[in-house]
């Protein structure tokens, strides 16, 4: 369906070629070093953690790469290899470590490791003719300036990487670009500060301390990636089970099979057409897969589950019982807000928006409300029949935004 | 009394005393003044920012790396200046706690110091390239003096101020963390190498900047998990309340449980996972009609398969959470009995899963002492009697022996009873005394065929059918 991992899958693909056929014809330079950054990166590629919102990353495969990219000197023997080495070597590296996963039938990623490919070639670009054709190099740690150089090398591929992995999103997910792009740099940011420190560390020490410096400056990384594996573990984990409770309504009768999960779903899409944030995406989606738990408390089950349907003061004690519910975590007070908001209207009489009811809420009106008079349907008519209805409520009850947005991401999903 | 009480600060005075000696034995002398400032506002900055994040009470933290990183570059008496820091932050603690923290930092530095320097460890530009084997040996042991330092003084005040033993809190502290000691010491030298190397402060920003990192999502992480277990019990508790009799019941049959798992020695990790199971264990029940629930007469064929389903169904509502894993079959079978009359499966002794057993004594010693629609609750005396009646029929009597044992240790907390009388036990061929632990004879199928379950209406106790 999308064409954006292809296009950039191929022309990692020639880069690759180009370092690769070049290498061979010109004769590898310095083979040891060479080998150790291979089987560093290969190493790193196995060690791959997958971050909050399914970012596979390969910190320290990136950060040996960014090293061997900035590397000028081992253990006093300047280095004189080119860019198109540094890619044919830790493309290879990255090849080579991207087999065991396809070997234990996981996915290989092949998107992920193309865009560390091509960020790894615009830093060798920049940085092997700086290094190389400065034949002073002595084995002394340069001054601040060269330092101060790689650094902003460095920060500029890592940027570039999250402007790659924006692409990516928004070829996937069809969200603006400004808001995907600032999602997306926030949630690499950490890990992407820890491997660009990293790569450039062990290209400062490798004079002094040789190849060592590889082992000794990866213990710092590896717990870094280690807490981010213990992290996107129990994001992971957290989501799992409030999608899995959310259907205690459904199982207690209260609330149609699947509709928690279909509202999370669209809601979420919606979100991200608005350009929410992450943190705002995530409050949005537990909200919406716990829409409905309010319905526990009531003592007879609605027709078919569906809210819509009821009185308005009804709807609006279920949304408070509900947010009630949810308060009582604790820690989850936007969620709670957003239930408990999502049975009002967006505005009043003679008040144009109510700025008191949250993004989220209204996101939720209006895909509940969708849902309800749909029912997981996906044909043509009856999403138009709905959308149609819903449209004529803009007037007070629904958001026009926000239907606008729901118009545009089903045309995308239907068609 | 009153003379014991004013010991820890007596102590702290004379340690306070000791490192004011040493400091102004180091201002005297005099330093490169530039990196030692350097040096200290690293370590200010190392201690105050992240100090708190640390999740165990170690006695290493980031700043300790600034700190073995000094000793290399200025020498020891210098390096005291930059452990003076230590009495900033964070702003929170009180006066004397932040001299004793200071002093100790001050004490043991000055003598992890002389260690690195009795041993011939190279101070300052006299360490370089040629240096790396032999520099090993004196940099672990001024890591060792220092943590061994750190640990004895910090066990003396808490021996003063509390009476914990000494040699329990040394071993405590001590051996958990010793791979991290010597972590932390390879990065102070590391730290040196690169700022004698030419880079100066500006190593410490790349060396430490993994570390921060790491240790910032660390604190995420333990954030995000504690929020998650906040949120799993809320929802749980908001599925009870439909039901007055069991408000509490999961909470209480996790605690039992766990009482049970800890008594029998079970591994950390996997009491951890026990305990969502029992969380969780009676999810299942919200799909089984409130009219079967609420009936007390006999159970139809019908009804009582109906009943018979809530594992299978509590189960199939956590399908999709990964690490409940062994926690999944502890759902499923925890109305299995040892003697094969339970369900769903009819498993026999130790073909039932762990958890499930542990879970069932638990779950069945609440039900017995708590209110149910049909009856009053029974004293602990009298449901601990029924658990012993039980074993090897029942219940599994390894897990018996050890719940019983953790009752005695740690007590049971029996809820408030429930306002409203309960409704009068039924007369006639059946005993409701031992619903809850159903005997062999009958195989389980008494009015009340899912012993934890018997609610009123909901939002209405003992409000009549």
């Amino acid at each position: 369906m999308s064409t954006g991992p292809v296009v950039v899958v191929a022309i990692a693909a020639m880069t690759v070629i180009a370092g690769v056929a070049t290498t061979s014809v010109n004769g590898l330079q310095e083979p040891a070093v060479a080998l150790a950054f291979a089987l560093f990166v290969a190493f790193g590629e196995l060690a791959r953690i997958t971050l909050p919102g399914d970012r596979v990353q390969a910190p320290l495969g990136l950060a040996g790469a960014l090293a061997y990219a900035f590397l000028w000197d081992v253990g006093n023997d300047p280095t004189t290899y080119s860019a198109l080495q540094v890619v044919a070597v830790t493309s290879t590296g990255m090849l080579v470590g991207t087999l065991p996963h396809i070997a234990a039938g996981r996915a290989p990623a092949l998107d992920s490791v193309s865009r560390r490919v091509l960020v790894i070639a615009f830093a060798a670009a920049v940085a092997r003719p700086l290094i190389v054709g400065d034949s002073g190099a002595t084995g002394k740690i340069p001054p601040w300036s060269g330092v101060g150089l790689l650094a902003l090398v460095a920060a500029l591929t890592l940027a570039l990487d999250g402007v790659f992995a924006a692409l990516l999103a928004v070829d996937r997910t069809q969200a603006p670009f400004r808001a995907t792009m600032r999602n997306e740099l926030t949630a690499m940011a950490g890990v992407g500060a820890a491997v660009g420190a990293t790569g450039l560390l062990v290209a400062l020490s490798a004079p002094v301390m040789g190849l060592w410096a590889i082992p000794i400056l990866s213990v710092p990384l590896l717990l870094t990636q280690f807490s981010f594996r213990r992290y996107s573990g129990i994001r992971a984990t957290y989501l799992q089970t409030i999608r899995s409770l959310s259907r205690v309504t459904e199982l207690a009768g209260y609330t149609e099979s699947g509709h928690a999960r279909r509202v999370s779903r669209l809601g979420v899409s919606v979100g991200r057409d608005l350009g929410m944030d992450e943190r705002a995406l995530r409050d949005l989606e537990y909200a919406a897969l716990m829409h409905d738990i309010g319905q526990l408390s009531l003592r007879d089950p609605i027709a078919g589950g569906a809210t819509v349907m009821v009185a308005p003061d009804e709807r609006r004690r279920i949304a408070e019982l509900g947010g009630a519910v949810i308060r009582q975590t604790g820690v989850l007070d936007a969620v709670a807000t957003a239930v408990e908001r999502q049975a009002e209207p967006y505005r009043r009489p003679h008040v144009d928006d109510d700025a008191e009811v949250p993004l989220a809420s209204r996101i939720i009106k209006v895909v509940n409300a969708y849902d309800d008079l749909v029912g997981g349907s996906l044909e043509i008519e009856r999403t138009l029949d709905a959308l149609e209805r819903m449209r004529l409520g803009m007037a007070y009850e629904y958001d026009p935004r926000v239907i606008e947005s729901l118009a545009r991401v089903l045309s995308r999903t239907l068609e | 009394m009153r003379l014991r009480s004013r010991a820890p600060e007596a102590y702290v005075a004379l340690l306070a005393l000791a490192a004011a000696l040493v400091l102004w034995q180091a201002a005297s002398r005099g330093a490169d003044w530039r990196t030692v400032g350097l040096l200290a506002a690293l370590h200010l900055l190392a201690e105050w920012q992240f100090s708190n994040l640390w999740p165990t009470r170690v006695v290493l933290t980031l700043g300790s790396i600034v700190i073995m990183a000094a000793l290399i570059i200025v020498g020891p008496l210098p390096s005291t200046l930059v452990a003076l820091t230590s009495i900033v932050p964070p702003v929170h603690i009180p006066l004397v706690k932040r001299i004793f923290n200071a002093s100790q930092a001050v004490l043991c530095t000055v003598a992890a110091g002389t260690a690195y320097v009795l041993l011939g460890g190279p101070v300052g530009p006299g360490f370089g390239p040629d240096a790396f084997p032999r520099v090993l040996l004196p940099v672990l042991a001024m890591q060792a003096v220092y943590v061994v330092c750190n640990a004895l003084l910090l066990s003396v005040v808490v021996r003063l101020s509390s009476g914990v033993p000494m040699w329990g809190l040394l071993r405590g502290v001590l051996l958990p963390s010793a791979a991290g000691y010597v972590a932390y010491g390879l990065f102070g030298l590391l730290l040196a190498a690169l700022w004698l190397g030419g880079l100066g402060g500006f190593s410490a920003v790349l060396l430490l900047l993994p570390l921060f990192i790491a240790r910032w999502v660390f604190a995420q992480y333990a954030a995000e998990k504690e929020a998650y277990e906040a949120t799993v019990r809320a929802l749980v508790q908001a599925v009870e309340t439909k039901d007055v009799y069991t408000r509490g019941h999961s909470e209480r049959v996790a605690q039992g449980s766990v009482m049970t798992a800890r008594g029998i020695g079970m591994r950390q990790d996997r009491i951890e996972s026990l305990r969502y199971a029992a969380l969780l264990h009676d999810l299942g029940k919200i799909s089984v009609p409130t009219r079967i629930l609420q009936k007390t007469s006999r159970l139809d064929d019908g009804e009582f398969a109906a009943v018979q389903l809530h594992p299978v169904r509590g189960v199939e509502m956590v399908r999709d959470i990964d690490f409940l894993d062994e926690a999944r079959r502890g759902i499923l079978h925890h109305h299995e009995r040892v003697d094969g009359l339970g369900y769903p499966m009819g498993l026999r002794g130790n073909d039932i899963p762990e958890f499930a057993r542990v879970i069932a004594v638990a779950d069945a010693f609440d039900a017995m002492t708590t209110v149910r629609s049909y009856r009053g609750a029974r004293s602990v005396d009298e449901a601990r009697r029924e658990l012993e009646r039980g074993r090897g029929t029942q219940f599994d009597p390894a897990f018996v022996e050890s719940f019983l044992v953790g009752l005695d240790r740690d007590g049971w907390e029996v809820p408030e009873p429930l306002a409203p009388a309960p409704r009068r036990p039924r007369r006639g061929g059946l005993d409701l005394s031992s619903a809850d632990a159903a005997t062999a004879e009958d195989g389980g199928r008494r009015g009340d065929p899912s012993s934890t379950y018997q609610p009123g209406l909901p939002g209405a106790p003992g409000e009549a059918q």
